[in-house]
């Protein structure tokens, strides 16, 4: 290994005082890296179902991100085509390959929709957001074929869609799943949590929505 | 190629900053802005005092732990398909950086904010091989354009004005159209949109700092509000991370404890809009990302603060409070401490990292109010750390020699309480006297440093010492 690593590593040791061959630490280190306990978990958060997407809706909504809420899957094309109407949005939406999305009947709208990554170019993206959290009405996002990451920050307008049932009521919940999905210690790509719209304050700390990323961020949350 | 420290003239600094009207205009917004917003999200959370106990033993917990948490995320970036480069210094940091650069024959390198990346003086170091760096956070930005660094560790670019920074982007974006209305806060921000998202579509490299390194999985986090890190580490062909030694964190749960303090205690936000969770480069089937993802894990001094009383600065997670309740950085801002990190927070991490002797004046520019302290998300106890500052400066002989004699004068006293005593209460009287009807002064011998800027109060009554021993003495009230 190089020179730079023995030498950081090596002043690191003699700094704590320590050899890093310490049973003791190296059982405390693995013990904790494998229990991944969760520390102190907000209240707020652990509500059951129906109180957790309403906490949910309302923490997106103070982040600045606008909700509806449709009763089934089929619905949701019709949902993203008022959202586009009423914003005076242009009938074009880029997905990824992700099934569900798919799977929606799209005929019934005017909308052309296309799918893959986006190369900077599309108006509106549409993703399926692998969980969310009612603690800050955040959502968590992964990356893949099904829901490019570019759908995620290219488009000035950002449509999430994410079902009823995978609103939990913490990030630790969410990271639970990531880690039931992709294996103890694995971890796709790229982890998004996503909260309201792009933003910044850089100038006099006067907020200004669409700094890079989208303008608008409209979830779709599907309580079938 | 660092930046040159003005640390050893933060006087003429701080002089100068308040004499300038813009720099006092700019600082309002951090008076008025940050405070109560934190104080709002801290009081809507009622775990928020837990949570900071939780968040200071998570990095107390790993800085003890540090060489095994660095070997354990060190296997876990490599199985992921990653990249890790030790620096001991800066210069070996910018060498990784420009190495992985000319490798992959970079032209232009895009950058999303990072404080480490302006302790290590990259942008300088890009340049002078030829290649484009280009900040994309807006406050960055603005700040590249005027050739400075940053003021503050969140807010780069608030010690400026929007007339300012109209001015600016006149000045530099000469392509458009030079009637064109950017008046508005929004019109900068949609100017500046326009300017960079052309530079990220067309990066070669992109280079983010680390809010967090997950030694369970080999991830680096980054936090943005304006989704900049986002696009700077999704579209070029190479990430590379910055991080210093004490980001690491042990789990994705520690991660989960430390996001519900740090956005809080920055800009009152119950979460920032972006948290970004990296691990690897873009995976076989992935339509996007990164093809190649890199580390490079700095040093630069911090190994040296481990097991010293400066341990604790090395659990600050850069969220800037301290300087956001700092009544000296609200009244100089932060570019008259001289160098990279300002505030509460830059005043005891300076002087470990440049040396005392360059830095000293920092942890003397302070009013010791506390207000740092208490709104710390990881309880560092930065007074107590700038004392040990002033104590070491002592012990080296750093301080003018009147500074040293007149402290001599005054331990030899306090280290005598009789005639302590006796001393200060004879003082009291003759100064409550010479200060007459007035109760005040506008000079005084050997006081000028004071009397310079404001009336010097005479005392009056007794002194705090025999205030205490009455109060003491008299029976106590029921409450």
């Amino acid at each position: 290994m190089s020179e730079a690593r023995d030498t950081v590593l090596g002043t690191i040791r003699r700094s704590l005082g320590v050899t890093g061959r310490e049973a003791p630490r190296r059982d405390a280190v693995e013990g904790r890296i494998a229990a991944a306990r969760p520390g102190v978990i907000p209240a707020r958060g652990q509500l059951p179902e129906p109180a957790r997407v309403a906490l949910f809706c309302e923490k997106a909504e103070a982040s600045a991100a606008t909700v509806a809420r449709v009763a089934s899957a089929a619905e949701v094309p019709g949902e993203v085509a008022r959202f586009l109407r009423d914003n005076n949005l242009p009938a074009t939406l880029r997905r990824g390959a992700d099934p569900d999305l798919a799977a929606m009947p799209w005929g019934g709208t005017t909308i052309d929709v296309t799918a893959g990554p986006s190369d900077g170019s599309d108006i509106n993206g549409l993703s399926r957001a692998f969980a969310a959290v009612a603690e800050s009405g955040t959502l968590a996002l992964v990356s893949g074929q099904d829901n490019p990451t570019s759908l995620n920050f290219l488009p000035d307008n950002h449509i999430v869609v994410v079902a009823a049932r995978d609103v939990a009521g913490d990030y630790e919940a969410v990271l639970g799943r990531v880690r039931d999905r992709y294996g103890k210690g694995t971890m796709p790509r790229t982890l998004n949590f996503v909260t309201g719209p792009s933003r910044s304050a850089d100038i006099e700390q006067t907020l200004i929505l669409g700094a890079h990323g989208p303008r608008r961020l409209h979830i779709v949350v599907v309580d079938d | 190629m660092t930046i040159h420290p003005t640390s050893p003239q933060f006087k003429d600094n701080a002089h100068r900053a308040l004499e300038d009207r813009d720099l006092q205009k700019a600082l309002g917004h951090v008076r008025q802005a940050f405070i109560a917003k934190r104080a709002a999200a801290a009081e809507a959370l009622p775990e928020f005092e837990a949570l900071r106990d939780s968040a200071r033993d998570i990095k107390q917990h790993t800085l003890e732990n540090l060489d095994l948490y660095i070997e354990a995320w060190e296997d876990k970036v490599t199985a992921a398909g990653g990249h890790v480069h030790y620096a001991r210094d800066a210069a070996e940091a910018r060498e990784a950086v420009l190495d992985i650069c000319r490798r992959v024959g970079a032209r232009t390198v895009t950058k999303g904010k990072s404080m480490i990346s302006e302790e290590i003086g990259l942008n300088q170091a890009i340049e002078a091989a030829g290649l484009v760096p280009v900040e994309t956070d807006l406050g960055e930005y603005i700040v590249q354009l005027r050739g400075e660094v940053p003021s503050h560790i969140i807010a780069p670019a608030v010690h400026l004005t929007r007339d300012q920074v109209e001015a600016d982007f006149r000045r530099h974006h000469t392509h458009l159209d030079a009637s064109r209305d950017i008046s508005s806060h929004y019109s900068l921000q949609a100017e500046a949109r326009g300017i960079l998202r052309e530079r990220f579509l067309a990066a070669d490299v992109g280079v983010t700092g680390a809010n967090f390194l997950v030694a369970e999985t080999g991830t680096s986090v980054i936090v943005t509000n304006e989704g900049n890190g986002d696009l700077t580490q999704l579209l070029p062909r190479v990430h590379v991370v910055l991080a210093s030694i004490e980001k690491l964190v042990p789990t994705l749960e520690d991660v989960g404890q430390l996001l519900r303090v740090l956005a809080r205690s920055a800009t009152g936000q119950e979460m920032s809009v972006y948290t970004t969770l990296s691990t690897g480069p873009k995976r076989p089937d992935d339509p996007d990302g990164p093809d190649e993802y890199h580390v490079v894990l700095i040093d630069n001094g911090r190994s040296s603060m481990l097991g010293t009383s400066f341990e604790e600065m090395l659990r600050c997670i850069r969220c800037g409070a301290c300087m956001n309740h700092c009544p000296v950085y609200h009244s100089v801002g932060g570019h008259a401490y001289g160098w990279i990190y300002p505030g509460p927070m830059g005043a005891v991490l300076t002087p470990a990292l440049i040396g005392v002797e360059t830095a000293g004046h920092l942890p003397n520019a302070s009013t010791f109010c506390g207000r740092c302290e208490s709104v710390c998300p990881v309880r560092i106890p930065l007074p107590k750390l700038m004392r040990h500052w002033r104590e070491r400066e002592f012990e080296r002989h750093l301080q003018p020699a009147a500074v040293r004699g007149g402290l001599g004068v005054w331990g030899w006293f306090a280290s005598r309480p009789k005639l302590y005593r006796l001393a200060t209460g004879l003082a009291m009287r003759a100064l409550s006297i010479a200060g007459g009807n007035r109760g005040r002064f506008a000079s005084l011998p050997l006081a000028k440093g004071w009397t310079d800027y404001r009336d010097m109060p005479a005392p009056q009554g007794a002194t705090f010492q025999s205030q205490w021993k009455n109060r003491r003495a008299q029976p106590k009230r029921a409450a």
